[in-house]
């Protein structure tokens, strides 16, 4: 029998029973699409998610007010707990390891400059704001070191914001209304982007004791950290631990080392890894048993066929390779779906988000389509091996 | 060109031992017609299967062509069936979801003909049995006349020495079973050696030579 003959007669039944055969290889084409889809974004999502919280720098630690209860929840701002002053702020910068703190407020205001209004964030920093997130000021400088409880009404801008009111004109020098207060623009930041989801460029920056003053609130938001790259995480955290129970009385704050953070969001990653792993090893094996099952049947109603196939002059092994075949054109089909909607699905991803890293390396491909073979050839064997001893004789008597 | 000598054949049937076919002896010559009538159960498509090589003899020697294909191995049989021997069946057994063009080109198929060869041999065949229009229609849009037919050809496709058909018109009605009785019959002029079973009389008559069975064994023979 030449190959093509066999691809001929296989795809004839596979085409007689086109349900069916679509039924038992989406089992194939559902694990196949996870493989792809963990092989392709996977790694990409970790790298991606990973960069997206550490882009800041990794020798972070967020202060925020408020103690978590190991069952319950934050007590937070509105606790009765003590809140975060500017002041907890300026006795940090004096622990030993510890690089910039930025005291740090946020809310939305309207802005208005050159009879042009719009509603931004207003980020509420001190001075070591840029060098504490590594980002930089492109034009003019970021908020000087005033003495923080008595800051000047200067204000940066994030680029966007600039580009709103003072589209083709120099802002530095020139004042600008925030809340209905009046602040003189000293910088302009550089252009960042989205970071999960919060724009900072549409953004402007004051000092943090003005924001409390604007949106009427006792306490900071978070006191970022940063501390000297190297040093011992466990003992800067027991310091700051130590510096502001002993100004609060008690420890009515949470530290949030972006480390543990990190730690965290990898393991929940690698979770999320294995559960599509699972579920595309589960899908791989219902599709194998399903192979079994129709292939199994498959035998059955076509025993006088297979009798007939042996008067015509067929032999044991031809029949097997029809068996056989038909096993691995359902399992190969199958794959190839399989490998075209997890591709297409990883494409997709990246169309949404451009800055996911989305890569199928042509050798996964080739092995998952292999994997999925080898499950129709392995689910085929029994099948097309009890076709091909069924007696002649015997196969041509059933109806 | 067949030889049988003291072909027996029986089955185990639990722990009871049915017997098919007792002693045959049997000898018939290439282009031979032969018919084989008897009442049911007496061993006719036990013969045949066992002319035809899908079975084995439980004693005795089987001779085709002078070669002993008494115990032939699967791949030897398959091989012997492919290139002397054709089968045509009471149920027709064309395979449904095939056209009647491929259904005719299945043996040439399985025996790894080329393609060029098979589509030559295939449109000879059509045209032959008056199946040319008919080529793309699958079995179950064919007559039963048609349908058997399609078998026709198909046995004959590889050009066999031996034309084996089982009850061929017992799905058929009388005329149409005639036409095809008929189709058989040319192929003997042929120089084919037809092997022909039948509960029908009539049909039996025809043949030059015809076998009587009863249990298992060859009762009588007349010639015509
Ligand atoms: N596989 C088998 N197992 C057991 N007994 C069998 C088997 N095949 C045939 N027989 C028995 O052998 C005997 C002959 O059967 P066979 O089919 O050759 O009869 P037949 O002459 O063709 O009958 P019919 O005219 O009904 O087709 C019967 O008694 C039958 O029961
Ligand atoms: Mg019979």
């Amino acid at each position: 029998m030449l190959f093509p003959d066999l691809i001929r007669l296989t795809a004839s039944s596979f085409l007689a029973y086109r349900m069916r055969s679509l039924l038992t290889g989406s089992g194939i084409a559902i694990g196949i699409t996870a493989v792809i889809l963990l092989t392709s974004i996977g790694e990409g999502l970790h790298q991606f998610v990973l960069s997206e919280f550490s882009q800041f720098g990794t020798n972070l630690i967020a202060i925020q007010p408020g103690k978590t209860q190991t069952q319950g929840g934050n007590v937070g701002i509105f606790g009765s707990s003590r809140p975060l002053s500017i002041e907890d702020a300026q006795a940090l910068r004096h622990l030993p390891n510890i690089e910039h703190v930025n005291p740090s407020m946020q809310g939305n205001a309207e802005v208005r400059a050159n009879g042009k209004t719009r509603r931004t964030t207003v980020y509420g920093a001190g001075h070591d704001f840029t060098k504490t997130f590594t980002l930089n000021v492109q034009s003019g400088s970021f908020l000087p070191d005033d003495d923080p409880t008595q800051a000047r009404a200067f204000v940066v801008l994030g680029s966007k914001v600039r580009q709103e009111l003072y589209a083709g004109q120099n802002p530095l020098g020139s004042y600008l209304s925030v809340g209905g207060q009046r602040y003189r623009v000293v910088g302009v930041m550089e252009p960042k982007g989205q970071i999960l989801g919060f724009d900072m460029d549409d953004t402007v920056f004051i000092p943090a004791a003005r924001a409390l003053e604007l949106f009427n609130r006792p306490g900071l938001m978070e006191i970022q950290v940063n501390y000297q790259a190297g040093a011992d995480l466990d003992g800067v955290v027991r310091a700051i631990t130590a510096l502001l129970k002993e100004r609060h009385g008690r420890e009515d704050f949470t530290l949030i080392p972006q480390e543990k953070a990190l730690e965290v969001l990898g393991s929940v990653l690698d979770v999320i890894t294995f559960a599509v792993g699972a579920l595309g090893g589960i899908s791989l094996l219902v599709g194998g048993v399903g192979i079994l099952t129709i292939m199994t049947m498959a035998v059955s109603e076509r025993t006088a066929e297979i009798g007939l196939l042996r008067a015509l002059g067929a032999r044991e092994k031809q029949v097997l390779m029809l068996f056989l075949g038909e096993a691995i054109l359902l399992s190969a089909l199958g794959g190839l779906a399989g490998l075209l909607l997890g591709i297409g699905i990883a494409q997709g991803l990246h169309a949404l988000i451009p800055a996911l890293p989305v890569h199928t390396p042509w050798l996964f491909a080739v092995l998952a389509e292999f994997v999925a073979i080898s499950i129709g050839l392995a689910a085929g064997v029994l099948p097309a091996r009890r076709a091909a001893r069924l007696d002649p004789v015997e196969a041509l008597r059933t109806e | 060109m067949i030889r049988l000598d003291k072909v027996s054949r029986s089955f185990t049937v639990g722990d009871q031992q049915v017997t098919a076919l007792r002693d045959i002896d049997l000898n018939i010559a290439a282009g031979d017609y032969v018919s084989i009538m008897g009442p049911s159960g007496s061993g006719k498509s036990t013969l045949l299967n066992l002319i035809g090589l899908l079975d084995r003899p439980s004693s005795g020697i089987y001779k085709l062509d002078g070669g002993n294909v008494t115990d032939l191995d699967d791949a030897q049989q398959a091989k012997v069936r492919s290139e002397k021997i054709g089968f045509v069946f009471q149920s027709f057994h064309l395979v449904p979801r095939l056209t009647a063009a491929m259904n005719i080109e299945l043996p040439l198929i399985l025996a790894g003909i080329p393609v060029t060869e098979r589509k030559v041999r295939v449109e000879a065949l059509l045209e032959n049995y008056g199946l040319t229009d008919r080529a793309d229609h699958r079995p179950d849009q064919l007559s039963g006349g048609q349908r058997q037919r399609v078998a026709i050809a198909r046995a004959t496709s590889m050009h066999p020495a031996v034309l084996l058909a089982d009850e061929p018109t017992g799905n058929l009605d009388q005329a149409t079973g005639r036409e095809v009785i008929s189709l058989l019959e040319q192929l003997t002029e042929q120089h084919v050696t037809l092997i022909l079973v039948t509960h029908d009389p009539a049909l039996g008559g025809r043949a030059k030579r015809q076998l009587h069975m009863v249990d298992g064994q060859i009762v009588s023979q007349t010639a015509s």
